[in-house]
């Protein structure tokens, strides 16, 4: 069934696909933008600083959803003997670790006139901190050590690690007493947030996973060529 | 109503600045990710077009290959 997913037969659709996302994402994104900024009503209490969930919220889940990918990737990789699934969830990472850093920086902005701090040694921002450090040497490992099999061996090491982060990160609000408010978005159970938040909230996560998505086939594509490169190298 | 949104009840300085961040990291990100593809493309094709007639002939019957060069033809 992996063979559908080789590198060599899935090219044709990675190499093209790029320019429809992008155009995809320009569309979502400026229905989302408009949608955040004007459109949406502002909160009782947080009045206008509310929108700042609009890019804050999507970036959060975001990195977190591509932190979980990469740790069943990496464990895929190592279970089913396949390069492909570390070459994914290396194209996954920038991205990943991207979305983390707008999560905190949006969020200590965010922070300032709803709390009164720029950061606070929160239970939940201390969590997604740590999350960023776990991305941040997922990354390096790829830069810094030659041998593939190491490299394998580390990051994925260091990915069953930072997923111990990723449930603490989510129940955090829950498990501690936080600054942060708990969840007002459930699957399972009623949301507590309005629909007039939620649309706007849902457009801007589905604009974020589309520039993921965009990212990730780039840098998919980018990893392939060098791959190619090598081979040509040893012709 | 431009008022409005330019002043947001005073948090525009707050809100602005957290989008005009997320823009801009998503317009670093893309046009970092986009350069280090441009180079490896560039670099293929270079390789390819040091390469005997029978290396390239060799190299041409991967799909992958023919796919890269058509690909750099295109940009």
């Amino acid at each position: 069934m992996f063979k559908l997913f080789e590198p060599n037969k899935i090219f044709k659709i990675t190499s093209k696909a790029p320019k429809y996302v992008l155009f995809l994402f320009i569309i979502v994104l400026s229905v989302g933008l408009v949608e955040a900024l004007v459109i949406s009503p502002e909160d009782y209490k947080q009045s206008d600083a509310v929108r700042i969930m609009y890019v804050h919220v999507p970036a959060a889940w975001i990195s977190l959803g591509i932190f979980s990918s990469i740790t069943l990737l990496s464990i895929c990789g190592f279970v089913f003997r396949n390069k492909n699934f570390f070459l994914i969830s290396k194209s996954l990472a920038p991205s990943g670790f991207v979305f983390n850093i707008i999560a905190l920086v949006t969020g200590s902005i965010w922070g300032k006139p709803t709390w009164g701090t720029w950061w606070a040694w929160d239970a939940r921002i201390t969590s997604m901190l740590i999350l960023a450090l776990f991305y941040a040497m997922y990354l390096i490992v790829w830069r810094i050590y030659d041998k593939k099999e190491k490299v394998y061996k580390i990051s994925t090491l260091i990915t069953i690690l930072g997923i111990i982060n990723v449930p603490i990160i989510k129940y955090s609000v829950d498990w501690w007493n936080t600054l942060h408010q708990p969840a007002s978005i459930n699957i399972l159970s009623k949301s507590s947030i309005h629909s007039s938040m939620l649309y706007p909230l849902l457009i801007m996560t589905a604009a974020f996973a589309l520039f993921s998505l965009l990212i990730f086939l780039m840098k998919y594509n980018t990893e392939l060529i060098k791959i190619k490169n090598k081979g040509l190298d040893r012709l | 109503m431009i008022y409005e949104l330019l002043f947001m009840n005073g948090y525009a300085v707050y809100v602005l600045s957290a989008f005009s961040f997320t823009l801009l990291s998503f317009l670093g990100l893309y046009l970092l990710t986009k350069a280090q593809f441009l180079k490896e493309q560039k670099k293929f094709v270079a390789k390819f077009g040091s390469l005997t007639t029978e290396q390239a002939n060799s190299a041409k019957s991967q799909r992958v290959n023919k796919e890269i060069l058509a690909n750099a033809t295109n940009n």
